[in-house]
């Protein structure tokens, strides 16, 4: 199949009925409109069903009840609204079922903006939902990229059983580029067999629970859920990177601002300064591995936001004080300046800073 | 020879309940567990349990059971019934969870005419927390965020879910039963019976409000409960019918 032309919001859309969702669940938000607009239209024609919930945290406990029933299953929405959802994101977390979760993010805190923006960052990692849980949260920077993650998240949701996230901005939703459609590498999945699907009088009722009232099973579970966290970092931490070997300054970036600070190390090399690029394309798990490889000679490593830094936590803990962290950033929807990032990296490099 | 005059329904598990003595939970377990094994659904029945008293109810009800966050019960059903629109999906509610937490959900299950049965345990307190006032704490009922009983100037008077139910189009059965003497045991399980059958139909939304004792909030004997019940419950939120689809008249 060829490329398509489409807009970001709606190629997610087609990237999740491509994948097999059949199932969403959301509550209007700008700015990702497009995208349950667009599942309202194209879900029925594939047998699906859209729904527009009263609130968000009804749609993430549709979800919830759509995950379980064993159905592949979408939500979407923007800061604010993926604020209202964290509840039921842990109870799916804790429940262990697969689900794709879209935050086309905007600026913050409170009703905040509409514009592009990254604040979002500890909301997507740490989680807001209460409790000890992870999930997968993915960090597109170009459209291709964001269809294949949206594919590959359905996969990697039904194979660990764990809400996946996919993190964009205003930008990634509303800018067109030509995208295709690509199966994502063939998985082992394994049957849902726990689904609450109805016993028709064959097995022994299937339970979809998250409360263990003996702290003793609690503990059990939760140290379940965790060594399936690390078999994901072992599995499915992705990165970019580039010239780590020989770079004077590294630069760590994800998503849109990944896309600005291309620019601003193109310029630099044209000036003679050699700079790395660390690009998270999963925000968890944290490509740790790939600060490892950065050159001990590095005068620094610059992280570029937009927020007031909020990666930068990650960054410095897989950086582990071996060299000096800056940060750069712009938030509440503005947008870095490539100018300013070069003004950045050439001041690390010559050791200014 | 001797006749088997009781048997434990196939609609309960054979575990044993944690409610207090007295509790009417049990008795309306058992009258969801009775219709669901008479209709011959629990194969396909999905029951949705709440956080309240009846938390642990995905232990009893014999069929698949699915979990929900506080208040959140009727939009995990909508999500599960979306997905096996011929399945027989249930939520069973206390009146925290469904008349203050979750009212928007509720609302809106019934607004949509979602196509699942409600089973609104109104004890007229929080059980599981401890007896806090809750919507539907009577005027002067004592709890223990009312200590000195609900003063209507301060909380309002209490809600009531029925009526306001059946204001919405989409709730097509709404009626309200007690469960405090065998007489009305009887009639809050036709009424039971019904709601299913109206999703059987695929007519809507269906719901039916048990009034309900707890004796350990209340502070009474379990018989002190139940005339507690009928003699100050009953006479503010009347039992009945308010709406029933001609086709399960
Ligand atoms: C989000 C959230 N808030 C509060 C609680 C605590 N909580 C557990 S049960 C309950 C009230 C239950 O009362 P009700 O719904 O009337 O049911 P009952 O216990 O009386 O059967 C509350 C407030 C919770 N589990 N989750
Ligand atoms: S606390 Fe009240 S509602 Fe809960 S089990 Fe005991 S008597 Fe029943």
């Amino acid at each position: 199949m060829g490329k398509i032309l489409m807009k970001g919001n709606e190629a997610i859309g087609a990237a999740a009925i491509k994948a097999g969702c059949k199932y969403f669940f959301g509550y209007p938000i700008t700015p990702q409109n497009e995208l349950p607009e667009y599942m309202s239209r194209e879900l029925p024609k594939v047998g699906g069903v859209f729904l527009q919930a009263e609130s968000e945290v009804a749609a993430i406990n549709m979800v919830y009840g759509a995950a379980g029933a064993g159905a592949r299953v979408m939500t979407s929405s923007s800061s604010p609204g993926i604020a209202l959802k964290q509840e039921g994101i842990s109870y799916i977390a804790g429940a262990e079922l697969p689900c794709v979760i879209v935050n086309i993010v905007r600026g913050g805190p409170g009703l905040g903006g509409i514009q592009p923006a990254q604040s979002d960052y500890y909301q997507a990692t740490r989680g807001g939902g209460n409790g000890d849980y992870r999930h997968v949260v993915y960090a597109p920077a170009t459209l291709q990229e964001t269809v294949d993650l949206v594919m590959e998240a359905f996969d990697v949701a039904d194979m660990y059983r764990i809400p996946v996230m996919v993190i964009g901005d205003g930008m990634i939703g509303q800018m067109m580029e030509p995208v295709e459609f690509k199966e994502p590498k063939k998985r082992e999945l394994p049957p849902k067999d726990w689904a609450t699907d109805g016993t028709k009088g064959e097995r022994e009722p299937n339970i979809i629970n998250s409360l263990f009232i003996d702290p003793q099973e609690l503990e059990d579970h939760v140290w379940k859920l965790e060594k399936k966290h690390e078999l994901i970092k072992q599995n499915e931490t992705r990165y970019e990177e580039y010239n780590l070997e020989d770079a004077e300054v590294v630069v760590v970036a994800y998503g849109t601002t990944s896309r600005v600070v291309k620019n601003a190390i193109a310029k630099c090399e044209e000036e003679g300064i050699k700079v790395g690029l660390i690009r998270p394309i999963t925000l968890w798990p944290f490509p740790e591995e790939a600060f490892d490889k950065i050159n001990e000679n590095a005068k620094g490593v610059l992280t570029v936001e937009m927020s007031t830094g909020q990666m930068i936590d990650d960054v410095k803990i897989a950086v582990k004080g071996k060299h000096p962290v800056y940060f750069h950033g712009r938030t509440g929807g503005m947008v870095p300046d490539p100018r300013d990032i070069v003004a950045e990296i050439k001041k690390i490099a010559g050791g200014e800073k | 020879m001797s006749t088997k005059v009781f048997e434990r329904t196939k609609g309960l598990t054979k575990k044993p309940f944690h409610y207090c003595p007295g509790c009417t939970h049990g008795i309306i377990h058992r009258l969801v567990g009775e219709v669901l094994e008479e209709l011959g659904v629990l194969g396909k029945a999905i029951g949705v349990a709440p956080v309240g008293c009846s938390v642990f109810a995905y232990d009893y009800f014999n069929c698949d059971m699915h979990e929900a966050a506080h208040g959140r019960a009727p939009a995990v059903a909508t999500g599960i019934k979306r997905v096996h629109p011929d399945s027989v999906v249930f939520t069973y509610q206390g009146d925290g969870d469904l008349a203050s937490i979750g009212t928007a959900e509720i609302v809106h299950a019934a607004h949509r005419g979602e196509k699942i049965t409600t089973i609104f345990v109104n004890n007229a307190i929080y059980g599981m927390t401890g007896g806090q006032m809750a919507p539907t704490t009577l005027i002067g009922q004592k709890a223990t965020t009312a200590p000195l009983g609900r003063d209507e100037a301060h909380t309002g008077k209490p809600l009531k879910v029925s009526e306001m139910l059946s204001t919405i189009d989409g709730a097509k059965f709404v009626e309200r039963v007690s469960v405090h003497n065998a007489a009305n045991i009887r009639k809050a399980k036709k009424a039971i019976k019904k709601a299913f059958e109206v999703q059987l139909a695929g007519e809507g939304f269906g719901i039916v409000e048990v009034l309900s004792t707890c004796p350990t909030n209340w502070g009474m004997t379990p018989t002190e409960s139940l005339k507690w019940l009928e003699e100050n419950m009953i006479p503010y939120y009347p039992l009945g019918n308010f709406r029933t689809p001609e086709e399960v008249k």
